[in-house]
């Protein structure tokens, strides 16, 4: 029993894999894939709470694959960072999952098989997790590829002109972002002979500064890409939205943060000595302002919320970029919270698109009256990610204006100052996106001139009063327990925070993770 | 396939190989344990067979040498595979960690037996779905669409 | 460390390459582009596995072995580019068949909010003043901005409009 439990960190990545194998292998059948990938994902869940309860127990959890020592083999390692991270993310992923089954049945029917898409989904599923614990930066490139290479069949899933167009944009800046990975692995192990996240560090520092700033940059520049962070994410409002909504949901609420969650990596462990704190801090503010800058502009939904992803990206680099323990520690609770409420916002606005057809805010209007139950599962993760207390959105900002009031430089304020503003704008942001699309009665004379992007219901692109669609329960009942997740985040904030300070405090210490990497495990 | 764009040489040529060319790939990624190869390299040459196949004939031939569904293929490639990651770690080995067996086969000798053939065969299975797959997407789908375009244009 | 010149040449050249067909518009050449860089990069990995050596198989022979790692990355990378270069050839079928061209498209929004920008208008959730308040200054005048809507619709509408099908 003390062997399989040992062994734990495996199920995450190599149970969907065997997942989607069986999917596909079961492709005619949608009652078996359904079947097959819940079960999967279930167990992915259960194993990913059990890792998390080991590695703050015992410390972090480490397996080398195939009985190759570390610096040779494949490692995969949670530590309480990886598994806090893999916990929410696996819980999004399964209630995506029950979502996509409700929007399948209702759009195609219960019998027709999706054939693609629950292997597909299984496989970013196990993409993210071999991410999330890899514990060589070339893993981590491999568990980025596995997870990107599922994302560019669900981006442009069905082939339609508008997704093919988004898909385009996304896959060429994914390469990009690939190639400089691969290079700047390469130049990693050139420098170092290593590329193994544990023993980089003291082969790091060995380096001559200049070139140590080099390979620095080159990962974070990469990261950043795949984070979207400020001048590097111009791509991500432009290719998102056009998914259909459950794709797009898990999208937003996960990809990002696995770049986040590798800045956070590569900055404590490798580089703990030089935090570009200048640098992060105004990639940051600027992610930060001009994100939801662009969000205000928008009149869509769904580009609305890519946009607010956007700018809350910038929260979780000011966290990563003060550099303190404070920091990291609100920077990860941020990043639990906003996993989960991103994604139940952009389910939420799937949920708008099949009611109404579209997501455009001036078409909509008067939806709180006909559709109450709708209104409430907008409202209150839209509440939760403008920060008002008492929901974790509140008390994620508040920790990172803490973290950043103790640093005390005018930096770390104007940060401060730019979060409270951000934080004000997206209120307004998602006040006006509430006002026009639930408050209002609709406005009869819209503009022909908007293009739709991408709706899912070409036929019905109007909302008429006697054309009332029910919502589907297959497909508000997994919304609405991922809305009640995120409102247990913030009941359940005490032991969260807890947890995040726990990872916090390993990843600035370093020395447990190392041990776990390089010592002697079976 | 239109009589004008066949040459028999080739099919006659790809007919004599074939066969051939498949039981090699299957001894590669048999081999892979001690010589050079591997379930990825075996897979890459199957896969070069059946793109033999689809140049000579086109979907149809493509069709008879391999009358499968592609993602079946795939996917139980990568089934075999993650099971021959996971079951050495349910017996209370490493995962992916490989035993070497003996079987006496009587008169025969004796079977020299690496378990991690069986990732190799997983790895193979999962090259030629994928191979397939391109093959019947971007090779035959395509035919299929200019095919389909000059019956409504009438040629 | 002494390095091969010859490689390092090499890979200047398929970098250089790759970068200029990657800054493409179609999307083919952007596909060949990374297949240049990705090679490139995987000569890199051979540049950083260090001076060539005896196959690295413990016991074949004496001599110094070559370091087996980045050979083992730079295939994995291999494979990667593999599969990647064929979404994307399917990829670029597909909006040539869809659009009869395979350029990388603007972004439809974008677009709409120059058209926006160069019209004055304001954006489409910018909340219209309710008729019941007092008129505030600046309110728009339709008649004049539905013109403006027509003539731009029709400077925009030829070139999206390309499919020949």
């Amino acid at each position: 029993m003390n062997h399989l439990a040992s062994q734990l960190v495996l199920v995450p990545v190599i149970l969907p894999l065997l997942g989607a194998g069986l999917c596909l292998a079961f492709g005619r059948s949608a009652r078996a894939q359904r079947i097959i990938s819940i079960v999967t994902l279930s167990i992915v869940v259960v194993a990913a709470g059990a890792l998390l309860w080991r590695a703050d127990q015992f410390g972090p959890q480490a397996v080398n694959v195939g009985g190759w020592p570390a610096e040779l083999g494949i490692s995969l390692v949670a530590d309480r960072l990886s598994a806090l991270l893999l916990v929410v993310s696996t819980v999004v992923t399964l209630s995506v999952l029950l979502y996509s089954f409700g929007q399948g049945i209702v759009e195609f029917g219960r019998d027709t098989p999706l054939s693609v898409f629950h292997p597909t989904f299984l496989v970013l599923s196990a993409g993210v997790s071999a991410a999330f614990l890899s514990a060589d930066l070339f893993n981590l490139f491999v568990g980025f590829e596995i997870l990107l290479a599922a994302s560019y069949v669900l981006i442009t899933l069905g082939g339609t002109e508008a997704r093919v167009r988004a898909g385009t944009i996304y896959v060429i800046v994914s390469l990009i972002s690939s190639v400089l990975f691969l290079i700047s692995i390469a130049a990693v192990y050139a420098a170092t002979g290593t590329v193994n996240l544990a023993a980089l560090p003291e082969r790091i520092a060995a380096l001559p500064e200049p070139l140590q700033l080099v390979l620095q940059l080159m990962l974070l520049l990469t990261f950043s890409i795949k984070a979207a962070v400020f001048p590097l994410s111009a791509w991500l409002p432009d290719s998102y939205p056009t998914a259909p909504a459950p794709v797009t949901a898990v999208f937003a609420g996960l990809l990002t943060k696995v770049g986040i969650y590798a800045i956070i990596r590569v900055q404590t462990t490798v580089f703990p000595d030089q935090p570009l704190r200048t640098l992060l801090l105004c990639a940051a503010i600027l992610t930060m302002v001009v994100g939801i800058l662009g969000a205000v502009a928008q009149s869509d939904i769904k580009r609305l919320l890519s946009f607010t992803l956007v700018s809350h990206i910038g929260y979780m680099l000011f966290g990563i970029a003060l550099a303190t323990e404070a920091g990291y520690a609100g920077a990860i609770f941020y990043v639990v919270h906003h996993i989960t409420v991103q994604t139940a916002l952009f389910l939420v606005a799937g949920l708008i698109e099949y009611r109404t057809g579209t997501t455009q805010l001036d078409r909509l209007g008067g939806l709180a009256r006909a559709a109450p139950v709708l209104a409430v599962l907008f409202f209150v993760p839209a509440m939760n990610l403008a920060g008002i207390p008492p929901f974790s959105g509140f008390l994620g900002k508040l920790a990172l204006i803490q973290a950043g009031t103790e640093s005390g430089d005018w930096l770390a304020y104007s940060g401060v100052g730019a979060g409270l503003a951000v934080s004000l704008l997206t209120l307004y942001a998602v006040a006006k996106a509430w006002n026009r699309a639930f408050w209002q009665p609709r406005d009869e004379h819209v503009d022909d001139d908007v293009p739709s992007t991408g709706a899912l219901h070409p036929g019905q692109n109007t909302v008429t009063e006697d054309k009332v669609l029910r919502l589907p329960r297959g497909m508000a009942l997994p919304t609405l327990a991922l809305v009640a997740f995120s409102v247990a985040l913030t009941v359940a904030a005490g032991p969260l925070i807890g947890v995040s300070q726990r990872a916090a405090d390993e990843l600035v210490e370093r020395t447990p993770y190392i041990d776990a990497v390089l010592g002697d495990v079976p | 396939m239109r009589s004008a764009r066949r040459s028999v040489v080739f099919e006659v040529v790809t007919r004599l190989v074939f066969h051939a060319v498949i039981i090699y790939s299957i001894y590669i990624m048999l081999v892979g344990h001690y010589e050079p190869g591997g379930g990825f390299a075996g897979g890459l040459i199957a896969g070069l067979a059946l793109m033999v196949r689809y140049l000579v004939g086109g979907r149809k031939e493509l069709d008879a040498a391999a009358p499968v569904d592609a993602g079946l293929v795939l996917g139980l490639g990568l089934a075999v595979a993650a099971l021959a990651g996971l079951l050495p770690t349910l017996l209370g080995g490493g995962v992916l960690q490989s035993a070497i067996i003996d079987i006496p086969l009587g008169p025969l000798g004796e079977l020299h037996l690496v378990t991690s053939v069986f990732f190799d065969i997983g790895v193979y299975l999962v090259v030629i779905g994928l191979a397939l797959d391109v093959l019947r997407s971007l090779g035959g789908g395509i035919d299929q669409h200019v095919a389909d375009e000059d019956e409504a244009v009438g040629v | 460390m002494s390095v091969d010149l010859a490689l390092i040449i090499a890979i200047g050249v398929l970098v250089a390459c790759g970068t200029t067909l990657v800054l493409e518009r179609s999307l083919t050449r952007i596909l060949v582009g990374f297949v240049l860089l990705g090679n490139g990069v995987n000569l890199f990995f051979i540049v950083a596995s260090g001076p060539p050596g005896a196959a690295p198989i413990v016991g074949a022979s004496d001599e110094r072995m070559a370091d087996p790692l980045p050979q083992a990355m730079a295939l994995t990378a291999i494979v990667i580019t593999l599969g990647v270069t064929a979404f994307g050839l399917a990829l670029a079928y597909r909006t040539w068949q869809l659009e009869g061209h395979d350029d990388v498209q603007d972004d439809v929004e974008d677009a709409l909010v120059i058209r926006r920008a160069e019209r004055d208008d304001t954006s489409a959730s910018f909340d219209e003043v309710d008729e019941s308040l007092p008129e505030e200054e600046g309110a728009d005048l339709p008649a004049v901005d539905d013109e403006v809507t027509r003539e731009n619709d029709e400077d925009h509408e030829s070139p999206d409009d390309g499919d020949p099908r």
